[in-house]
């Protein structure tokens, strides 16, 4: 098991009159390997989830337990939680601070005691991930990049420290189509290549459905919906009552059963949504 | 219908070294009450198109008029830009004051007008963008949406024409992009206030009167919602998305299914196929 | 965490004093200031004592909270204290060990001690019951005079609202740079001075590209809403002194001339 959760509830300035519990009882179990969408409205508790992976929070109640590493028992050290678990969080550009590119993404590496010929040959395998040129950026300044650029030396500071589980908190906020569209082809990419679980972090169902295994629903700091896409996307009434939506095509099938025009059960794609409709019409036109 | 901005041959470049120009040529004119979109992928040219019509930046060559007065001419910035209001993509980047109210109130104070006058915008204002009940609180207690639509009031109280968002959606989550675009709309049919709304969502281009696309600093696509959106294939190269309806109703036209290629909405979709019934 | 500091701490209740024009209260806790270091009797501090306890109560605002601000300060009054009353020479009237307290000594360190908690409580009193706008546009008032010797009372005022505003976003803003810098390894807690300085950069250095981004869009935006300086700039909140400010500036006249008095007899 790679990640598990038990019980875990998070209480923010308890005793106070701004006491706010951001998660309530959570249990989940995430195996090796896996791609996870997590996915939740802002206040749904997604982010304070997150920052329990990588230590970063401790649990109010409950366990969270890393490879068999429990965050909450006294003599595990957040450093070799946070070698295992790379997180990277929103508009990570933000936090880019060094002279050059190549210094910046060595930074992660370079609190891991590994050789300088280790941490050179991890800055370029990392950029190579993130699709960025090597010789062209890395005496550049990190400033002088574009936003998209800027986001993917951030990206890659984290690739460099080799997790086993990545986390990406919204990593295509503020980009547009193309960019997202690079960034999750590239994480999607990483994940098959390099085998590591990734859990993605987003607010936008559409993006998710095409890239991950498996669907984790939170509303209101409680769980409230697992399953593969095709299960989650079926509870559409559900979803939209939370203030989530469908696809446009699982919109389009619900209504087409309305008006009585039946295509299989679940369909997420446009591509799926073709198929199933030219099939309509040919055994239409056969009958 | 008359112009409130005339566009005529303008070309920018950022810096006089620079090779590549920002805006190449464009002649456009927005119409007093229009709801205008301009999409185009970052990079596409469209904030600085945004910028150039509020007098922030100075056309290269060519001229761009707000309501007869020329953004060149250094005596009329102002009235320009209270005539052409701007909200930006950072909720928090354009608060000024540490209450809602006060940084409403900053741009009629800069105009100079009464307190009184002041006060009555701020409250029509407030209003308007539905923050009413917000009005004491300090700007980093709100979430991204209220924040923008504070931004959005700011610029109401200053009784503008003409509304230029830049991206105002961009750094939302998607229930303050809803408000926000709810506000927008909002504006342009109740108030009658012009608005180019610059975004590269194009589910925000649906209910526009007109559409521009910008590629390149140039215009490549215009027209109604129906007549750029059918425009599939174009788009996706310019990296720009459809509604996942459009896109079907494209692959379905090419395996001959007969449908009109302007689907944009899921019951006009649900409508056409059962036509074919 | 950092959340949780309280900038401007205004406690709002209502009380005449809260409504008192900043300007008056400005003059008067400038009054108290100035009161406070020319004296140095019994009386004349238990005059000063007597009208910040009769302000306090007008105020309303719990003494518990008035002397919060005093906590941080406990350290610094005693080690005052301390060393007023051991080192001063004069008539030695007790001894503890190798250390002689003398009359004038004790004297000294009571005045001392009094002075630091009754300007930490003064001011207070000005926090508590003045928003930060208020004060802002207080004191841009009071400098308008200098204007003309070259003071840029607007641009100060400005410049402090734009602080005041930011100041929570900034704070917001340091702690999600320390989170993602932590999950990358980085370590502010352990090591000397040295090592600890050195890990402020990857906290510091975005910071402050941030901030300067931060005022590049500002400025833009202000831009756009017409500012250009304070020149026939107008307020929606106009500040109006009324009867009350009249009459309490008049009691801390009448104080201080007690004041000046008690020095000269």
């Amino acid at each position: 098991m790679s990640i598990k959760i038990e019980g875990l509830t998070h209480i923010y300035n308890s005793k106070s009159p701004f006491e706010t519990k951001a998660l309530d009882n959570i249990n989940i179990e995430i195996s090796d390997g896996e791609f996870i969408g997590l996915i939740g409205h802002t206040g749904s508790g997604k982010s304070t989830l997150i920052q329990h992976l990588n230590g970063l929070l401790k649990p109010t109640e409950g366990k969270v337990i890393i490879n068999g590493l429990d965050i909450t028992d006294k003599s595990t050290k957040m450093r070799d939680i946070r070698k295992k678990v790379g997180l990277v969080f929103q508009y990570p550009e933000y936090q880019l601070f060094e002279e050059t590119v190549f210094k910046d993404i060595a930074f992660g590496p370079g609190k891991l005691d590994l050789s300088e010929e280790e941490i050179e040959l991890r800055v370029k395998e990392s950029m190579e991930l993130v699709n960025l040129n090597y010789d062209e950026l890395i005496n550049r300044s990190p400033f002088e990049l574009s936003g998209g650029q800027k986001r993917r030396v951030a990206i890659a500071g984290i690739l460099a420290m080799k997790p086993e589980i990545l986390i990406l908190d919204e990593p295509t906020a503020g980009l547009d189509p193309r960019g997202r569209d690079e960034i999750l082809d590239q994480i999607s990419n990483l994940h098959k290549n390099n085998k590591i679980t990734v859990i993605l972090v987003s607010h936008s169902m559409e993006d998710i459905a095409r890239y991950v295994d498996r669907i984790i629903v939170m509303h209101q700091s409680k769980v409230v919906l697992t399953g593969i896409p095709r299960e989650i996307f079926r509870e559409h009434e559900m979803l939209e009552s939370i203030g989530l939506g469908v696809p446009q095509v699982t919109l389009l099938n619900k209504k087409l059963r309305e008006a009585e025009i039946c295509l299989k059960e679940d369909i997420i794609n446009v591509e799926e949504a073709k198929l199933e409709i030219l099939n309509w019409i040919r055994s239409k036109n056969n009958a | 219908m008359s112009a409130i901005i005339e566009i005529k041959d303008l070309v920018y470049k950022y810096r006089s070294d620079d090779e590549e120009l920002a805006i190449k040529k464009i002649t456009k004119d927005i119409n007093s009450g229009e709801f205008v979109v301009v999409i185009g992928h970052n990079g596409s040219g469209k904030s600085t198109l945004a910028k150039l019509m509020n007098a922030l930046l100075v056309p290269t060559e060519g001229d761009i008029t707000v309501d007869g007065m020329n953004t060149k001419e250094e005596e009329s910035v102002w009235a320009i830009r209270q005539t052409a209001g701007m909200v930006f993509q950072n909720p928090d980047n354009q608060i000024v004051a540490t209450i809602v109210e006060e940084d409403i109130a900053f741009g009629p104070e800069n105009l100079g007008l009464e307190p009184k006058v002041i006060l009555d915008r701020v409250n029509e204002a407030l209003t308007i963008v539905d923050m009413d009940h917000h009005r004491h609180r300090a700007p980093h207690l709100l979430s991204g949406g209220q924040k923008q639509r504070v931004a959005i009031a700011g610029v109401i109280a200053m009784k503008p024409r003409c509304i230029i968002f830049d991206e105002p959606t961009a750094m939302l989550d998607p229930s303050g992009r809803k408000d926000v675009l709810h506000t927008i709309k909002k504006l342009n049919k109740e108030e009658n206030i012009t608005i180019v709304h610059i975004t590269h969502f194009m589910e925000e281009a649906v209910d526009a009167d007109r559409i521009i696309v910008m590629e390149e600093g140039k215009v490549i696509l215009e027209g109604t919602p129906r007549e750029v959106f059918s425009e599939v294939e174009l788009l996706k190269s310019l990296g720009l998305d459809v509604p996942q309806v459009t896109e079907l109703a494209h692959e379905l036209i090419k395996e001959g299914v007969n449908i009109p290629k302007d689907i944009l909405t899921v019951d006009e979709m649900v409508m056409y196929l059962c036509q074919l019934k | 965490m950092l959340k949780d500091i309280t900038i401007g701490q205004y406690y709002p209740t209502g009380s005449v004093i809260h409504k008192l024009d900043p300007r008056s209260k400005l003059f008067i806790t400038f009054s108290l200031i100035v009161g406070l270091f020319i004296i140095d009797k019994f009386l004349a501090y238990g005059i000063i004592i007597s009208f910040i306890l009769m302000a306090t109560i007008v105020s309303k605002i719990p003494i518990g909270y008035m002397t919060k601000g005093l906590r941080p300060l406990m350290f610094i009054i005693i080690i005052t204290f301390l060393i007023n009353m051991f080192m001063t020479t004069g008539e030695v009237i007790y001894t503890v060990g190798p250390l002689n307290v003398t009359r004038e000594g004790l004297s000294q360190a009571i005045f001392m001690a009094l002075r630091l908690i009754l300007l930490v409580i003064g001011t207070s009193l000005l926090t508590l019951t003045t928003t930060p706008i208020q004060l802002t546009d207080g004191i841009e008032y009071m400098l308008n005079p200098f204007r003309r010797i070259g003071v840029p009372a607007h641009e100060l005022a400005m410049m402090m609202t734009i602080a005041l505003r930011f100041i929570p976003t900034l704070l917001e803003e340091t702690d999600k740079i320390m989170k993602a810098q932590i999950a990358r390894g980085a370590d502010f807690e352990s090591g000397n001075i040295l090592s600890r300085a050195k890990s402020l950069v990857p906290l510091l250095v975005p910071l402050f590209i941030s901030a300067f981004r931060r005022a590049d869009d500002l400025a833009m935006a202000m831009e756009a809403r017409c500012y250009r300086g304070g020149e026939n700039r107008t307020r929606m909140k106009e500040l109006k002194m009324t009867g009350k400010d009249s009459i309490s500036m008049a009691i801390t006249g009448i104080m201080l001339i007690l004041l000046i008095y008690t020095r000269i007899m």
